[in-house]
């Protein structure tokens, strides 16, 4: 039963981890646009975009 | 600089072949020369190209649906007060775009605008629609950015979140940080629970048991404290209102269970409803939130309709010259000068000019109407042919649209005495649990039974009967219903509008716009040829008029012709090599004798040929519009016509759509007459309009729907809103509003059958924590699966 006494402090660590990680997301907007989290991961500063910027 | 112009006609419309637009993909007219349909067209490429942003035709998804954005003139209105100073030297705005189609368009607007070496952000939420930019310089800045912006043919009106939308903003996120804190919560008490219980037989020590009741009450009651919040708020303050409401109830349960519990952990008891208090507050919560974000956002769609059709007028200053101002800026007396194809934006009289005027969103009038010098405008008319200058007369309360808005308001008022089911519920229930937890607590004591127990076992009876289910009975239904209206193009603007829909028995239309499209179209005839169809194409190609819009529909193919001019509210003319030809109105074309029939037509005057051409054309009814009248008669509505058109026209949509009950040439006062006259016989009207004159109507209708077309003050008016061309959504909304009637019930009787059972045991004393959580979470789940019901699709 000892073992109580540290398992549960760790559980309970790991699950407060769990829930400050959800507000930090939340807080920083993480959950603001679900549609568009999806497809922003594919833009990148390609080709056609270097070009532009040696043109500027 | 040629290699990239021919990878992007490579790219760009891969399925119309080389005849089609390089940037928006339509086919080319015929004879058009360049790459471009249009000016707008060509601008828009141009800008993408000298950005170095051609990647974005090669990633967009073009929708065949919907035309790619054309390039529009910046807005001319000023912006400065839209924009907000952050920080030192820097400014931000926030606009709704429209004319999103997929990703590429967010890339592409978010690196156009972070190339400018002042743009600190550029951020498009593709949920909502709204760009935010931030950049370091004047406020004046902004003008600038917001034209990139629309010169690429996206619209970007400013957006100014008005209080009531960031007050429930602000709320959601709120619930949501609660729901997360309740949620950790609850998992983490409930696993110390299951040990507890499962130690119940012995073989766990008093020691064990009581560190492990500590840990959950550690847990447990800052959780409570914190997420049980949005409950002891809206109970306290609908108790210093001197009512009662569904929160009142659950909050005095888990205070009790909690305080309960405490006690008992104190001295070390067997049972502490930790677990109980806090999975209900989860539970609720859970509840809650889906509820609002379902509401919220149907309420912020409908907002931002409403931000995009927000105009802009053109006042003519001191100095004669036209200035762009807010339409809240027009004072009587300014002049005002209306552009053709522009929305007039105040009541006035005409000074200047000679155009018609489309009507159809202030009147229902389908047919354009001519308008002179002298001739009074109302806000919301469509100037169509030529540009017209305009006196203000009336300004703030003295419009025909305020007048409408007054109407509307006092229609509103009545709505409002409606009370939620869920209300009227908990106004019967917490006097009745209340007064049972005090005689459960009596007849423990008079049976000899210690304070200590009498009050544990009032305790219990108090959190079993915690409307877990019957909180949720309701909301679950709402979100679940909403929902699957939301992905048929159906917006469910008011919480309470469901039950209404659910108790309609008749419902009337408007004509124009809600049982027709508001659309003319040409009808097929032997009166013309192709080549006569293909020269007034031509011509009409040249005008905003909706008949001469029409006219160029049915042959899209065909270049406009160069040279028109335009005669205003008479048509247009243009000299070719056999001489002129002309087409418009009846007068226009030489024929003296007037029109009988009423129809909606034009005319073709040809210089090879002796006699005019006649076109005629309709406002087709909504495709399906038929079949829908016919299922709402199978379903036992009854139905009728309201319009405020001319009566030929209102006869034979009538006529075409086997409606009995029509009446013609209504103002929006008398709409909303007959809609009270329908109510004192008793019955529930549905009432489906687009038009402003239907504003009124719409509210003093027991409940309402408009199409998303419908004018502004329409959509905010309405209960829902549909978005398409066909009108079956009438259908969908009342049968799913039906349904969730139904589910509603099944839910209460669920929860109250759940009550029956379990509230003689908890007076009996019988309740222990683990039978509580069991009962609690079986009964939310049951009703949660029952409400999931909703969400199928309806059988036809």
């Amino acid at each position: 039963m000892s073992g109580l006494l540290y398992l549960i402090p760790i559980a309970l660590f790991l699950g407060l981890l769990g829930l400050a990680g959800f507000l930090w997301a939340m807080r920083s907007g993480q959950f603001d646009d679900l549609d568009g989290a999806g497809s922003r991961i594919l833009f990148d500063e390609d080709s056609s975009d270097r070009k532009g910027s040696e043109k500027e | 600089m040629s290699g990239e112009a021919r990878e992007l006609r490579l790219v760009a419309a891969p399925a119309a072949g080389a005849s089609a637009c390089l940037h928006c993909g339509t086919a080319l007219p015929e004879g058009a020369d360049g790459d471009y349909c249009c000016a707008g067209c060509e601008a828009a490429a141009r800008v993408i190209r000298e950005a170095g942003l051609s990647d974005y035709y090669r990633r967009r998804v073009l929708d065949p649906e919907t035309p790619a954005p054309r390039s529009q003139a910046a807005p001319g209105i000023d912006l400065s007060r839209h924009v907000r100073a952050i920080g030192e030297g820097r400014h931000g705005i926030e606009l709704v775009v429209d004319g999103l189609h997929c990703a590429a368009c967010v890339w592409l607007i978010e690196t156009l605008l972070r190339r400018d070496p002042r743009v600190r952000l550029a951020r498009l939420n593709v949920s909502t629609r709204r760009l935010s930019i931030a950049w370091d310089g004047a406020a004046e800045l902004a003008r600038e950015l917001v034209g990139r912006v629309t010169l690429l043919g996206y619209r970007a009106v400013p957006y100014t979140a008005d209080n009531a939308a960031r007050l429930e903003e602000r709320e959601e996120r709120a619930l949501l940080r609660a729901l997360a804190v309740a949620g950790f919560a609850a998992g983490n008490v409930m696993l110390l629970s299951i040990a507890v219980w499962s130690g119940h037989d012995g073989e766990m020590g008093q020691a064990t048991r009581d560190l492990l009741h500590w840990v959950s009450a550690l847990i447990a009651l800052p959780a409570l404290a914190y997420a049980g919040q949005p409950f002891f708020r809206s109970a306290l303050q609908a108790l210093r209102a001197g009512r009662t409401n569904m929160d009142v109830p659950v909050s005095i349960g888990v205070l009790l269970a909690a305080a309960i519990s405490l006690s008992e952990v104190a001295r070390s008891g067997p049972h502490a409803y930790f677990d109980s208090a806090i999975t209900l507050v989860f539970f609720l919560l859970l509840g809650r939130y889906l509820e609002r974000r379902a509401r919220g956002r149907a309420r912020s769609a409908a907002r931002h309709l409403l931000a995009l059709s927000g105009g802009i007028a053109s006042r003519i200053g001191a100095d004669g010259a036209a200035e762009p101002v807010d339409p809240v800026e027009l004072r009587p007396g300014d002049r005002l000068m209306v552009a053709a194809g522009e929305r007039i934006a105040a009541d006035g009289t005409v000074l200047a000019g000679r155009s018609s005027v489309d009507a159809s969103l202030v009147t229902g009038e389908s047919l354009p109407q001519p308008v002179a010098p002298g001739t009074r405008t109302f806000a919301g008319m469509v100037n169509l042919s030529g540009p017209i200058e305009l006196r203000v007369d009336a300004a703030g309360s003295g419009t025909l649209l305020a007048e409408i808005v007054r109407l509307l308001e006092a229609a509103e008022q009545g709505n409002a005495r409606h009370v939620a089911l869920a209300d009227r519920v908990a106004r019967a229930y917490a006097p009745v649990v209340h007064v049972l937890a005090l005689l459960t607590f009596a007849g423990w004591l008079a049976a000899g039974a210690g304070l200590h127990t009498a009050v544990l076992v009032a305790a219990t009876v108090l959190i079993i009967t915690c409307p877990c289910a019957l909180a949720l009975a309701v909301p679950a239904v709402q979100v679940v219903v909403s929902g699957a209206l939301y992905r048929r193009g159906i917006l469910l603007k008011s919480p309470t509008a469901l039950e209404r829909l659910a108790e309609v028995d008749t419902v009337v239309f408007d004509k124009t716009g809600t049982l027709t499209l508001g659309r003319p179209e040409l009808i097929a005839s032997e009166d013309w040829s192709r080549e006569d169809l293909e020269l007034g194409a031509a011509l009409a190609a040249n005008s905003r008029h909706p008949l001469s819009r029409a006219l160029h529909r049915a042959a899209p193919h065909v270049a406009p012709a160069s040279g028109i001019v335009e005669h205003p509210g008479e048509g247009l003319a243009w000299t070719g090599p056999a001489g002129t030809v002309r087409l418009g109105s009846r007068r226009f074309c030489g024929i003296d004798e007037p029109g009988d029939d009423g129809a909606l037509e034009i005319w073709l005057a040809r210089p090879d040929r002796a006699a005019p051409v006649r076109f005629t054309f309709v406002d087709p009814v909504r495709p399906d519009a038929r079949e829908t009248l016919a299922e709402l008669g199978r379903r036992g509505y009854r139905i009728a016509l309201l319009s405020g058109d001319r009566e030929p026209a209102v006869r034979a949509v009538a006529a075409a759509l086997g409606i009995k009950a029509w009446q013609a040439g209504l103002t929006p006062a008398d709409k909303c007459r007959l809609l009270d006259d329908l109510a004192r016989a008793g019955r529930r009207t549905l009432m489906a309009g687009d038009g402003l004159n239907d504003a009124p109507a719409l509210a003093a209708g027991h409940a309402s729907i408009s199409p998303a077309s419908a004018a502004d003050v329409t959509q905010t008016a309405a209960d829902a809103i549909f978005q398409g061309d066909r009108l079956r959504p009438v259908v969908e909304i009342l049968d799913l509003a039906r349904r969730a009637q139904r589910l509603v019930w099944q839910n209460l009787a669920l929860a109250l059958a759940y009550n029956a059972i379990a509230i003689p045991l908890a007076v009996l004393g019988h309740v222990t924590p683990l039978i509580a959580a069991i009962a609690m979470s079986g009964s939310s789940l049951l009703v949660i699966a029952n409400a999931m019901r909703g969400g199928r699709s309806v059988p036809s």
